[in-house]
């Protein structure tokens, strides 16, 4: 079997503005590039992570124009105009998100691989529902995979944080910390 | 520990971890996420053979392709390599002969990933299919070819045969004895990251790679034992791991790969693999067929104990010598064994090799084991908590093969479990299709022997104390989302009075920080937490003595606490820990301490006795509830019950986590997990992805209560013990049991799948044994055993001599079939 040709030129750059966490961007890449590639690899924004860039594991989540996406799946070229948030958008002024901090709260983030990708997820989900319970919760995140925690320090972080951004003074109650003792 | 005694400011309070700031908001540098000025980008060539002798490769298409700089193949890197000094059988690509489909051959270095990649296709190897070693019952089958040219007996890896008494005494004590076999399907660890490395090679001969590893230390010896480099030249930094749970506790091909192309190209180089190359790596459960017979009298008490083991190795050693053990150690930890017998073996066979996966080696026989005891139970009429209750091994005391408990409090975690769950009221007394399961199990806190037998200790610690108040702590241990930095920094502030905030951490680099084993075994918290008290109380000894002098009090009398130094008799008189650094500094220089950990001998003499010793044993008791469709065979599990015994808890929060982690990968086997290939002789995998790899997602897991029972152990740092991987073992079997009790049928193989309740089912409807798992377990031609009378049969934990005339074992009469599946 004659070797296969060798790939096309990857200097052939294309050239996109959009909006990355607030910020207008403007970035040129080879065409076939993902949008985790892309926002990895050209805009130094390694918070989103990857567990199999074949959109089955969840961990690349972003949101684009607010949807959660998995950036895996994106071409970046689809995004030319449009909003995309990253973890790296999240914290502000040097404080974190309800959500991040709630997450450090409970150890919801272990080795923190998916994290950031359950952080957008979770945001997404109270986005459209500030309320939401504990089915609500797990239906959203069914498609984001976390080896470490079981899940359900991630589900009571959510309850925290979205219960602190309904205005509501929220603890972590002591079995959620200490066990049931 | 001295520091045990007095009020605690920091340990067992539930602390945001050291590095949770930079966890939540995407900050923490993963191995991948390094990029480095020049960097290029490696690929490996992997075997489309199962089994095979490599005739010849040519890379000449491959290396005149434009960007590539560098390809490598076996004779580049011909030493062999592997995690145990007995099992260096590995080459970074292989030199003559490949044992499993994707077992690396070439590498390629090039300026982009897409370039690598088409080099790879570029590269010629001629392959000589040979006979590929299936499964382990294929492997005792057929000793030729063999898939490597050492190992016990044909493809036979090892063979283990121990005997602690007269189990056939043992059995004939017994009122009831009782045989059962047992099939646990292999899994994998699965981390959502997947394993990369970056290499940099520096002009004046000096080696640094980042890696996602679990033991700097030892990919540290593989590359300088692989690359002909000093050590004192190779720099080996563990980045934070994405999860490991074992899966990269090895010295990878792709991390020695990395380290030669930078030291050929002159330039960094990244390797990342991918989601089905990480499935090759594996090194996960070793599939592992059982068999256990038991004696026992009317009230439960075991009179003896016959274990045997047979593991799936796939193609190289591994940890698989240990692995093998462990299906062997700990089954005399949790109720008393007066007399036990273990043989194990391993097979090599043409797969992924097995390796391990938390737990290492001991969830397979746990639930052979607790299953077991719950026929047993059933068979006497006894309640299986009370059983169990009633004959646990008594705390400081030593086992039938010689392994010391120190504390023990499985009784808690059973009561526990049993009044939370409302056990009475449940079990076989719930309607058909709802049923409730009891395991319990133990786990060590650290492996008492370090895998290069050697005097130094398995981890120490460095403190520098700054002026400002600071302290660091450097430490070779490796955060792989156990939250080992953390306990470094609570323990450290703990004795220094100070918040963990104002410790700071420096962990697993070669060249910063004195040598920890690794995070495997669930030693660190023991080991580290040790070593860093040791150091800690040395620097607080330095400032108390010059703190006291300010004071005008004894030393004794001074306190550490909040960030203060001051007269615990009168303390408003104090200073800061500034401060009292700096009169330290002021009079000694530099205050530096050092710590280490060693742990203590054990009392198992015997060849063997190195696997299963700990400092610490940590008890879990589990109860699984389970929904079983009759119609179906699906089984959901809604709830489990779980209590641990951790001793004492360094980090509340964390502790919680790592149960309630153990509990759903535990799940995940228990029902859905198994590393499966296609049934023809290619060996292929079946399920290399993600999606197909089923594991529990928020659809599936299920509701945990947990109990935190602390039982605190003379030898853990301020009395703890581990946690990461004991809760996983209980509930395999503990959703077998529930499986039972909800629709009769005894499933004696995980995963419990819903073809394998189905097929039980009918065959109980048909009259037949309500039953899916192994047939039998195959003859083996065993060693002669190694005798080791137990402590109240007055040995003195060394092997004893064979009575002369003694056979030297059975031999083995052949089967077409070693094990049958779904019997």
């Amino acid at each position: 079997m004659p070797p296969p040709p060798a790939p096309a030129p990857a200097d052939a750059k294309t050239k996109i503005a959009l909006d990355v966490n607030g910020e207008p961007v403007e970035v040129a890449f080879a065409p076939h590039k993902t949008l985790l590639e892309v926002l990895r690899e050209d805009l130094s924004l390694t918070g989103t992570k990857h567990g199999c860039e074949l959109g089955e594991c969840g961990t690349c989540t972003v949101r684009v124009d607010g949807m959660p996406v998995l950036s895996c799946l994106v071409l970046a070229l689809a995004c030319a105009g449009r909003r995309v948030r990253t973890v790296e958008g999240m914290a502000a002024g040097g404080k974190l998100h309800p959500l991040q901090d709630a997450f450090a709260e409970l150890g919801a983030a272990q080795c923190g691989y998916c994290t950031p990708a359950f952080l957008l997820a979770a945001e997404a989900l109270i986005a459209g529902n500030p309320r939401p319970d504990r089915d609500d919760i797990k239906r959203a995140l069914s498609g984001n995979l976390c080896r470490c925690t079981g899940y359900i320090k991630i589900y009571e972080a959510v309850e925290l944080a979205a219960a602190r951004m309904r205005g509501e003074r929220a603890e972590p109650t002591p079995e959620s910390l200490y066990g049931v003792r | 520990m001295a520091s045990a005694e007095r009020g605690l400011r920091v340990v067992g309070k539930a602390l945001r971890k050291v590095d949770a700031a930079a966890k939540v908001t995407g900050t923490t540098k993963f191995a991948d996420d390094l990029f480095l000025p020049r960097m290029l980008y490696a690929k490996l060539l992997r075997s489309p053979h199962a089994h095979a002798r490599i005739r010849s490769i040519d890379t000449s298409q491959a290396a005149a392709l434009a960007g590539v700089k560098a390809v490598l193949t076996g004779k580049d890197l011909p030493i062999p390599f592997g995690i145990l000094p007995v099992s260096q059988d590995e080459h970074a690509l292989a030199l003559d002969k490949v044992r499993f489909v994707g077992d690396p051959v070439a590498a390629v270095a090039a300026t982009t990933e897409e370039t690598a990649a088409a080099a790879l296709a570029r590269i010629a190897v001629e392959y000589e299919p040979l006979r590929p070693v299936t499964d382990a019952g294929d492997a005792l089958d057929h000793p030729e070819p063999r898939i490597h040219d050492y190992g016990d007996l044909g493809n036979v890896h090892k063979l283990i045969h121990l005997e602690f008494g007269d189990v056939e005494q043992g059995f004939q004590d017994a009122d009831l004895v009782r045989e059962d076999t047992f099939f646990f399907e292999g899994s994998t660890h699965l981390p959502m990251e997947q394993h990369a490395a970056v290499a940099d090679w520096s002009a004046d001969g000096k080696l640094t790679l980042w890696s996602s590893t679990q033991t700097p230390h030892y990919v540290h010896r593989a590359l300088a034992k692989v690359l002909e480099l000093t050590p004192a030249r190779i720099r080996v930094v563990a980045c934070p791991n994405g999860g490991g749970f074992g899966g990269k506790s090895d010295p990878f091909s792709h991390e020695i790969v990395a380290a030669k192309l930078a030291m050929v190209t002159g330039r960094p180089v990244k390797i990342t693999l991918t989601r089905e190359e990480v499935f090759y790596c594996h090194r996960g459960r070793h599939p592992t067929l059982m068999w256990v017979k038991t004696g026992v009298k009317q009230d439960g008490a075991i009179t003896g104990m016959h274990f045997r083991s047979l593991l799936d190795g796939g193609g190289y050693g591994s940890y698989g010598v240990a692995s093998t053990y462990y299906t062997g150690a700990l089954q005399t930890v949790t109720y008393h064994v007066p007399r036990y017998k273990f043989q194990g073996a391993r097979a090599f066979t043409n797969k992924p090799p097995c390796g391990p996966k938390r737990g290492h080696g001991t969830p397979q026989p746990r639930f052979a084991l607790e299953v077991h005891l719950d026929k047993i139970a059933e068979q006497l009429g006894l309640d299986p908590a009370e059983l169990r209750l009633k004959h646990l091994v008594p705390p400081n005391s030593i086992t039938a093969n010689w392994l010391r408990v120190g504390t023990m409090g499985l009784g808690r975690c059973i009561e526990k479990v049993v009044q939370g769950s409302g056990w009475k009221d449940k079990f076989r007394k719930l309607p058909t299709g709802k049923g409730i399961g009891l395991a319990c199990s133990s786990y060590i806190t650290g492996a008492g022997l370090p895998i290069y037998w050697n005097p130094m200790p398995h981890s120490g610690v460095q403190l520098k104390c700054d002026r400002g108040g600071g302290v660091t702590a450097f430490c070779g241990s490796t955060e792989i989302g156990q939250g080992s930095d953390s306990v470094l920094a609570a323990i450290v502030a703990e004795v220094l009075g100070l918040d963990p905030l104002d410790v700071a951490v420096v962990t697993g680099d070669t060249d910063l920080t004195p040598v920890d084993l690794g995070s495997y075994s669930s030693r660190v918290t023991l080991m580290t937490g040790n070593a860093a008290i040791q150091a800690a109380e040395r620097a607080r000894e330095i400032i108390a003595r010059h703190a006291a002098a300010q004071l005008d009090v004894s030393p004794e009398r001074v306190a550490f606490a909040e960030g203060r130094v001051f007269d615990v008799e009168r303390p408003e008189r104090g200073l800061t820990f500034a401060d009292a650094v700096q009169l330290a500094e002021a009079a000694e220089g530099t205050v530096g301490t050092v710590g280490s950990y060693t742990p203590p001998p054990s009392p198992g003499k015997y060849r063997g006795a190195g696997v299963g010793p700990s400092p610490a044993y940590s008890y879990s008791a589990c109860v699984a509830e389970v929904d079983v469709d009759p119609a179906t065979g699906i089984v959901r599990v809604p709830k489990i019950w779980i209590a641990h015994d951790v001793g004492r808890a360094i980090n509340a929060a964390t502790v919680m986590g790592q149960i309630e982690g153990s509990v759903y990968m535990g799940l995940g086997e228990a029902l859905m997990e198994e590393m499966a290939y296609r049934e023809n002789r290619n060996v292929v995998h079946k399920i290399p992805s993600l999606l197909e790899y089923k594991s529990p997602t928020t659809l599936e897991m299920c509701d945990v209560v947990t109990y935190v029972v602390e039982d605190p152990d003379p030898n853990g740092p301020f009395g703890a013990k581990e946690c990461g991987q004991g809760p996983l073992l209980p509930v395999p079997p503990a959703v077998a049991n529930a499986v039972y009790d909800a629709v009769g049928v005894r499933i004696d193989e995980v995963p419990i799948t819903p073809e394998k309740v189905f097929k039980a089912l009918r065959r109980k409807e048909k009259g037949e044994p309500g039953r899916f798992g192994p047939a039998g377990f195959p003859d083996i031609a065993w060693p002669a055993p190694t005798r080791v009378p137990p402590p109240w049969e007055g040995g003195d934990g060394k092997a004893v001599p064979l009575t002369p005339g003694a056979s030297p074992g059975t031999t083995r009469s052949r089967k077409p079939r070693a094990r049958a599946r779904g019997q």
